[in-house]
């Protein structure tokens, strides 16, 4: 209990830290310096590779940058951004504290966490210098401003919302018979054998699906909001394994082989090889009807009792060769057109970090103008949230999951 | 290359500098984290925890266990698909076509067959597709484990189909050394069967000369990463496949544990070339038990089918694979059963193409400069064995042989330490330098037969009309040699195209060439932007075969001697 006090004492203490941003280099609050030095720069934006669609849109966004400031993106695809994290961690240990090879990471939870944890962030503070910050919505959004119970403290701006969403085929699957949360989705998939299948973590979206099991299994929900304590975590996590010992024996492959990523997934719901996927996009089956990668009567559902939300952000590391740069494009990224575009199914689809009250008229038009598609929830039906545990529950499960199934017998 | 008797005398160490220097620096770059000294991350004590810390993580005996015997019974099946089938077919029709079949393949990627190869054999795959529901009766794929699978077998048959095609074309060119027609005469004469009397008494003599080949294989085979992460296991994965990711790890003393797992990387090829010796003594042990008993094996007309049929499919299937590849770049929505997708559209190739033409020329600007570097080294090697008149020994050849023998992540991690602390990661100039350490073995490989096959009374007659070496040598040699020239470059290029792990590591992910990108995205979703990408990838290699062989031909269109030659 005291652990929660603390951590919720700590992201009160956000509005305390954003007023040390003045002493910053460069100081983001003299706006048209930094487009004066971000002009000319190349900003190497370190960000997972693993969907064309997002590719796609992260190549849009330097075309645009390089029209209008003069700034060349490139996009460093990674597959993993803990391999971002470990590249600044070797340039930090070597001494390389200026000149660094990553101006920009794309970044939540224990990776944010580890990267704060070191001092390997530039800020705190940069993110409300932006001029476009002043229509993010980090008033009703809690999660733009506390990253997994963590507070920001303005070092790492907000890109996009996330929302653990499940998809299904309607021509193949009734909608009637769908889960409606974790205990359900292992009763049918003991009557479905082979059709339900989770990325292998420590992929991102796999390590998500293991805490919203465990999240329904865990009464007192604050043991999760604060970091994990080794002696408690094999009784904390009792009954994910259990849960997981049962659904592994169904799963597709009977949990001898899982799927890399969620694109992945996407892939083998087409191929007919599973029933039920899920992502952190809500659009993104709507996405994917329209690139043709999936067949139109794919649709999503979610969990009444609530699933896994979180948001995404950009973060600038400390050593960044172009920080300015840096800057203009995190700046970019949440204006009004950016976030438009970005949740356009057709794009991307992924949800929004803008206040829609806080925009002018028009940019507010482009964003109702979107058709969200045909598999996508509308807002109010994608059902309550469930904050993110510790960034610690991500790294302790990720490891106790290796050891008990990434072995094979 | 104007400067030339000066270049050629220093050519063969700038050439050994450039193969020996960067792997036994990174090797020892290696070797000392795995022993706990990085001074780096502030790891300045030597100790043996590294080791210790490898041995408890779980399922490390399986990793090494699954390299071990993903490298030998790839390279065992291959080497029995290619000496049966030579064995069988030399002299037949069906050989020359076959030949014809399979030398495109060698200019396949590795990564861009195994892509393929993961399509054809899936549950979901196309061959399924092909026969399902009509045959089968599966309205959904069965839920079978094939890809991935825990014994690594789809790795394998990946490494297979890629390996067949190198090993059969290193027998082609070892087959000219060797009295194949006398002695299939003498042994036909005798009464033997063509199979038996091939293997029995030419293949030993073809075996010595391809011997280091199949020891780069074995090497390749047990410590490749790329295709193993498409095809490979995951609960574990090969070993390779798990030192990268520890290397990665953003915990940095995981990096001295990735080093030690390097050690043992190395130890487990090395206790495989061993092993494979002892193969080697076996099998010779059991022909002469056989010549001694002396059957005559006549009627062998079943299994040389059977080798022929494996040789077809083999490559059928990395063909079928890459075609089908090709398909999905333009395919519309394609849901299990359909054997074809609903529609075609140039939607992946129309949204690919900016990011995709960046990738081309990083990696057409990699690939073009390493090959023109090491053909200039190797050229320059070899024309100072022409002036002092002396053949690259035995041991010279090992050396050669070096950067392909000892596993790639044995010493590329410490390299990769050295650049970093040099501030020389994430250059081009020490990626081509990189690339140089593979491309140059090759080209030097594929350039030095022709090249003393050459008739030195040509360069006689020249110098005794009074040219100069130099003259001989830009006038003579390399006009009569062009064609081999161009194909050891063309070989080359596709060796520099093909590399994957050299390039993630120094490039520090700022150089994505087609090769790293298709790998990136091949393992996940998205099947037809890797379409794309696997196409690219397997078309940068086969121009460059192309150019190679268009060139000396209008070159020497008025010249039919030399086309010959």
């Amino acid at each position: 209990m005291i652990k929660t006090l603390l951590a919720t004492a700590c992201a009160a203490s956000f509005s305390i830290s954003a007023a040390i941003a003045d002493d910053l280099t460069p100081n983001p609050a003299e706006w048209d310096q930094i487009l004066e030095n971000a002009s000319g720069q190349t900003v190497y934006w370190n960000a997972w590779g693993g969907s064309g669609s997002i590719n796609d849109y992260i190549a849009w966004v330097g075309e645009t940058l390089e029209e209008r400031h003069d700034i060349k993106v490139r996009h460093v695809k990674l597959d993993d951004t803990a391999n971002a994290v470990s590249t600044v961690l070797a340039e930090k240990s070597a001494g390389r504290d200026e000149g660094g090879t990553i101006d920009l990471i794309w970044i939540n939870g224990e990776n944010f966490a580890a990267m704060k944890r070191e001092g390997m962030l530039y800020g705190p503070g940069w993110v409300q210098d932006l001029p476009n910050w002043t229509v993010v919505d980090h008033e009703t959004k809690p999660t733009i401003t506390t990253d997994f119970t963590l507070p920001v403290d303005g070092m790492a701006s907000p890109w996009g919302m996330a929302k653990l969403v499940f998809f299904y085929d309607s021509a193949r699957t009734e909608a009637s018979d769908l889960p409606d949360n974790t205990d359900d989705l292992l009763a049918w998939a003991k009557e479905n054998p082979g059709r339900f299948a989770y990325p292998q973590p420590p992929d991102f979206i796999g390590s998500s699906f293991l805490k919203q099991v465990l999240i329904e299994r865990v009464d007192d929900k604050s043991v999760l909001a604060a970091p994990v304590v080794e002696a408690d975590f094999a009784e904390v996590t009792k009954p994910l394994f259990n849960y997981l010992d049962q659904l592994n024996e169904v799963a597709w492959r009977k949990g001898q082989a899982f799927p890399k990523d969620y694109p992945s997934m996407s892939q083998m719901l087409a191929d007919g090889e599973v029933d039920i996927t899920f992502a952190f996009n809500p659009a993104d089956a709507s996405a994917a009807i329209a690139e043709q990668r999936l067949p139109d009567t794919v649709r999503s559902f979610t969990f009444s009792g609530g699933t896994l939300s979180n948001t995404h952000f950009v973060s600038i590391p400390y050593n960044a060769s172009a920080k300015e740069g840096a800057l203009v494009l995190a700046n970019f990224l949440i204006s009004p057109e950016a976030q438009a575009r970005k949740q356009d199914p057709n794009v991307w689809g992924d949800p929004t970090v803008l206040a829609m009250d806080k925009l002018e008229e028009a940019d507010r038009g482009a964003f109702d103008a979107l058709d969200l598609g045909i598999a996508t929830l509308p807002p109010a039906e994608l059902g309550p949230a469930f904050e993110e545990p510790h960034p610690t529950w991500m790294n302790s499960l990720e490891r106790a999951w290796s050891a008990r199934y990434g072995v094979a017998n | 290359m104007t400067l030339l008797p000066p270049f050629s005398r220093f050519a063969p160490a700038a050439a050994l500098g450039v193969l020996a220097l960067p792997v036994l620096a990174g090797f020892a770059g290696t070797l000392l984290p795995a022993f706990g000294y990085l001074p780096a991350v502030g790891f300045t004590e030597f100790s043996l925890e590294p080791f210790r810390e490898l041995v408890e993580e779980p399922g490390v005996g399986r990793s090494v266990w699954l390299s071990f015997q993903t490298g030998l019974l790839s390279t065992l099946v291959s080497v029995i698909i290619v000496a049966g089938f030579v064995a069988a077919w030399f002299g037949h029709n069906s050989f020359l076509a076959v030949r014809s079949l399979i030398s495109p393949l060698l200019a396949v990627p590795h990564a861009a067959a195994a892509l393929g190869l993961a399509f054809m054999i899936a549950p979901s795959g196309f061959l399924v597709r092909l026969i399902s529901p009509e045959l089968t009766g599966w309205d959904r794929p069965p839920d079978l484990l094939i890809v991935n699978d825990q014994n690594a077998l789809a790795l394998t048959a990946g490494l297979i189909v890629k390996e067949v095609p190198f090993l059969f074309l290193i027998t082609m060119a070892a087959l000219p050394q060797v009295p194949v027609r006398r002695s299939l005469r003498l042994t036909a004469g005798l009464g033997y069967g063509q199979l038996a009397g091939f293997l029995l008494v030419t293949w030993p003599m073809i075996y010595r000369q391809i011997r280091l080949g199949i020891f780069a294989v074995l090497a390749f085979a047990s410590s490749v990463v790329d295709v193993s992460i498409i095809l490979g296991p995951t609960i574990p994965s090969t070993l390779a496949v798990r030192l990268v990711e520890w290397m990665n790890d953003p915990d940095l003393s995981r990096r001295t544990v990735a080093c030690a797992g390097a050690c043992v990387q190395i130890a487990v090829t090395g206790a495989l070339l061993l092993f494979w010796i002892v193969v080697e003594r076996v099998c010779a042990t059991i022909a002469r038990v056989i010549l001694a008993n002396g059957h005559r094996f006549e009627r062998d007309i079943f299994v040389r089918q059977c080798a022929r049929a494996a040789m077809v499919t083999s490559a059928a299937l990395v063909f079928a694979g890459l075609a089908m590849m090709a398909v999905w770049s333009f395919a519309g929505l394609w849901t299990y059963p359909d054997a074809l997708p609903q529609n075609l559209n140039l939607r992946t190739w129309s949204r690919a193409l900016p990011s995709l033409s960046g990738h081309v020329s990083t990696t057409l600007l990699i690939g073009v400069s390493a090959t023109l570097l090491s053909i200039a080294l190797v050229l320059g090697c070899l024309q100072r064995e022409t002036e002092i008149g002396k053949n690259g020994t035995g041991r010279a050849l090992y050396l050669l042989y070096l950067p392909l023998i000892i596993p790639q992540v044995g010493f590329l991690f410490g390299l990769q330490f050295l650049l970093v602390s040099g501030n020389a990661d994430a250059s081009l100039a020490a990626l081509i330098l990189v690339h140089m350490i593979f491309v140059l073995p090759y080209v030097f490989l594929s350039l030095a037969p022709p090249w003393r096959a050459q008739d030195r009374r040509y360069d006689r007659v020249a110098l005794a009309l009074g040219a100069s070496q130099r003259k001989v040598f830009w006038r003579i040699r390399v006009p009569m040699l062009l064609r081999a020239i161009l194909a050891a470059m063309a070989v080359g290029f596709a060796v520099s195209v093909a590399q994957y792990l050299p390039t993630l590591l120094v490039g520090a992910g700022r150089f994505s060439t087609v090769t790293t990108e298709a790998v990136a995205l091949g393992t996940g979703g998205n099947r037809r932007v890797v379409g794309v990408y696997a196409f690219v990838q397997m078309l940068l290699p086969f121009v460059g075969f192309l150019l190679a062989t268009i060139i000396p031909a209008l070159l020497f269109r008025n010249r039919r001697a030399i086309n010959l030659g």
